[in-house]
């Protein structure tokens, strides 16, 4: 789970493959961020002494683009599409009925901890328009009204 | 090789993986086994067939019969109808909109026939991880033809002639930049695919990565013969998996097969490629800015020039091309200028591949001539506008490019046409309008993507594009004034001039163009507080026709702030006080009530200024 802090030895294994090449940095990060679902301050840490970079640089990189994370995310992740085929079909309407359901504004995390409502600048899958995709699993032609069972949907596969 | 009497080629484009292509070709494969067709019939998994809208797909050939929006539970049906008794099934063909026959051939479907397919021309025809699929239809034999038949300078001289132009948005030619960096002092020398496609609405790049990677690597190969360098890059955007996966997979085959790596093809020419993720930032697809993300840094753009023909990679001399451009090369090394130069206009040759998406019938990816006229593309192959509406505009060229009016479907699609009329030829979205979008509500959406995406390194755009979104805002909220529309102007033209890349210097187009042709939508706005296309929540309210209402509680209950009030089968109401217009009502009133309306202006004003 995303909120365990994960060991030295798992972001030496993620930085090894670097073999300490300073432009790795982001796709040293991307690895992290794929392990763990965000940057932890360790992690960042770790490559910057890995790869000779400074922490700043680090950081820097890490705020820049937008795969990264620097706080904890949910168990779930709701992404809702609002390239320009999706919006004008209904996408941000979409987006506000998630915002609603879930209780929090694009961008956050539930305060349990449960969902991550992400909003996305275009999947390229705009015949699906509009496109949410929740946890990985992509749902076209979204309609508010879909939106509750959508959700269910994702509880249902939650573990016990 | 083995021979089957059928081939089911099953679309697994992203589109179609989406809604279900996997589970389709398992279906597929299990029935297939099932009735013991093993030896007969072949099922292969193809890159994106384009017509997104349709999919799961599946081409039955060779009798070209095209099969669409498949579920696993058709395909028992499916295979004994069409494969053990040969009787294709109608029920799963494609019916035009506003017509009841179906349409059995691929090629005599509207949607297909009147494309032109180079870049494209494996779609849906060889499974794209398979590197012999790709050889058996030519694959790598321009390249054989590159390294063993000619010098760098003919590779160079052959693509000039033959009039390519860079397919991501500007256009510059791009035999001149191979030559500039053939010319350019400093070894080593790099190649680059730029993969990062982020206008919202284009996924061309990723269709032809997903569909026909070693199109695209071959053309690099081609390439870095013809500049001289050894190593090159592809940069893919990291919401692209499924077109990361399928080049990692071309790549290793490549190297395999000895075309890529030392000694190419035994002609002593050594070149290899490498994968790079972008991690999400539209600033990337800027060249310069792209190269500064491959080195490993934040991607800030720089002052051009020198150009990265001159200065690129590591300040090396670097060919930078998109991945359509890289995929056009093959077929030019391969089939000569002259072929490639009799396609399209005088200036601009070839084809183009544009996503045809928004309020669109047959929504898809298509590639078609150069020359071709909008007309063609919305009604012709799109099929025009579904529901019955209105076309209104066609956006071209994503947050840097433009919207053309009605007035305009005639125009002739090149890169200086598309110009003139205020737009661009961009990356080749284009999304079709319908009088239900509100033009000053699209400005205000690609302003505020400029503004987010907006890297920050200069001002002009920093500053400039918030600025403009923030007038954008207060005219959709119904609180712009004339002089609001003299500061656009006057701050577009500013942010034009004053940017340092691209994307601040086409970042006002959006705003420019919807003025230049939608003027009197934004005095609506400003000057009668309407809202025409009935959109901007500030302008709109919600009403209840009493005539139409049946009661049924629908609207009611899905209400997220109570503002309904109502019995069953007795009128409901709408108390505009309450009403946050999120428009839940009207989405669930059933199609045959269609009790819920909107209306603008005048009531609806009123009711705004009382919240």
């Amino acid at each position: 789970m995303s909120r365990v802090r994960p060991s030295l030895s798992e972001f030496e294994a993620l930085t090894k493959r670097s073999k300490g090449r300073k432009r790795a940095l982001i796709q040293v990060l991307q690895d992290v961020q794929d392990r763990f679902h965000w940057l932890p301050p360790e992690a960042l840490e770790h490559v910057a002494e890995a790869l000779g970079v400074p922490l700043v640089k680090v950081y820097g990189v890490a705020t820049f683009y937008k795969s990264f994370s620097l706080t904890p995310r949910g168990r779930h992740v709701c992404t809702v599409c609002l390239g320009t085929a999706c919006h004008v079909r209904g996408g941000a309407a979409v987006l506000e009925e998630f915002e609603r359901k879930l209780g929090v504004a694009a961008g956050r995390t539930t305060p349990d901890g449960r969902y991550t409502l992400e909003r996305v600048n275009c999947l390229g899958a705009c015949a699906l328009a509009p496109l949410a995709v929740v946890d990985g699993r992509y749902h076209g032609q979204m309609s508010q009204a879909k939106v509750a069972s959508v959700l269910a949907e994702a509880e249902k596969d939650e573990a016990p | 090789m083995t021979t089957t009497r059928a081939h089911l080629l099953v679309c697994a484009g992203t589109g179609c993986v989406s809604c279900g292509a996997f589970d389709v070709r398992k279906a597929l494969e299990h029935e297939v086994k099932r009735r013991g067709l093993e030896g007969e019939v072949l099922v292969v998994t193809t890159g994106c067939n384009g017509f997104c809208e349709r999919g799961p797909i599946l081409l039955v050939q060779p009798d070209g019969v095209f099969y669409q929006r498949l579920k696993p539970a058709d395909i028992p049906h499916l295979v004994e109808e069409h494969l053990v008794k040969g009787r294709p099934v109608q029920a799963l063909m494609y019916v035009p909109p506003r017509e009841r026959e179906p349409v059995p051939r691929m090629k005599d479907i509207e949607f297909f026939k009147h494309q032109r397919l180079i870049v494209l021309s494996n779609r849906g025809r060889i499974d794209p991880e398979r590197i012999d699929d790709a050889i058996a239809y030519d694959g790598y034999a321009g390249a054989a033809k590159a390294l063993a038949e000619m010098t760098p300078e003919a590779i160079i001289a052959e693509v000039t002639r033959a009039g390519l132009r860079g397919r991501g948005g500007a256009g510059f030619p791009t035999g001149l930049k191979w030559a500039a960096a053939r010319r350019a002092a400093g070894d080593p020398r790099y190649v680059v695919c730029n993969g990062d496609e982020g206008d919202p609405g284009a996924f061309m790049d990723r269709s032809v990565l997903e569909a026909d990677p070693h199109a695209v690597i071959e053309g690099m190969i081609i390439g870095a013969r013809a500049v001289g360098a050894a190593r090159g890059f592809l940069y893919i955007r990291h919401e692209y998996p499924l077109a990361i996966h399928r080049i990692g997979l071309a790549l290793d085959q490549a190297r395999a097969y000895g075309l890529l790596g030392k000694n190419i093809l035994g002609t002593g020419f050594d070149f290899d490629l490498e994968v790079v993720r972008g991690a999400g930032a539209f600033v990337s697809g800027e060249e310069t800015a792209l190269l500064a993300s491959i080195e490993g840094g934040r991607a800030y753009p720089r002052q051009r020039p020198p150009y990265p023909a001159e200065r690129g990679l590591w300040g090396q001399p670097t060919v930078i091309n998109n991945v359509e451009t890289w995929a056009n090369v093959p077929h030019i090394i391969r089939r000569g200028a002259d072929w490639f130069g009799a396609i399209g206009t005088e200036t601009s040759k070839g084809t183009k591949i544009f996503s045809l998406v928004g309020k669109i019938a047959n929504t898809g990816l298509v590639e078609v001539p150069m020359g071709i006229t909008l007309r063609e593309i919305v009604y012709g192959i799109g099929g025009g506008i579904p529901g019955g509406r209105e076309f209104k505009a066609v956006q071209i060229g994503g947050p840097s490019g433009g919207c053309i009016p009605k007035s305009g479907l005639d125009l002739a699609v090149d890169y200086e046409s598309l110009k003139a009329a205020g737009t661009m030829m961009g990356s080749g979205g284009m999304i079709v309008m319908d009088e239900d979008t509100c033009m000053v509500d699209i400005a205000l959406y690609f302003l505020r993507f400029a503004e987010e995406e907006s890297c920050g390194k200069c001002s002009p755009c920093r500053v400039g594009t918030g600025a403009m979104a923030r007038v954008l805002a207060k005219i959709t909220a119904g609180e712009g004034t004339a002089e609001d529309l003299a500061r656009l102007e006057t701050l577009a033209d500013a942010v034009k001039r004053g940017s340092l890349c691209g994307l601040g210097q086409t970042a006002p187009n959006p705003i420019l163009s919807t003025l230049r042709y939608f003027r009197d939508e934004y005095e609506a706005h400003v000057f009668d507080k309407r809202c025409p296309a009935l959109v901007c929540k500030a302008l709109i309210a919600f009403a209840i026709d009493a005539e139409k209402c049946v009661g049924c509680l629908l609207c009611k209950k899905a209400c997220p702030t109570g503002a309904i009030s109502g019995e069953l089968k007795k009128v409901h109401t709408i108390d505009q006080a309450a009403c946050i217009k999120c428009g839940i009502c009207q989405s669930v009133c059933p199609a045959k009530v269609r009790a819920v309306r909107r209306t603008t202006g005048g009531a609806a004003a009123a009711a705004g200024e009382r919240r």
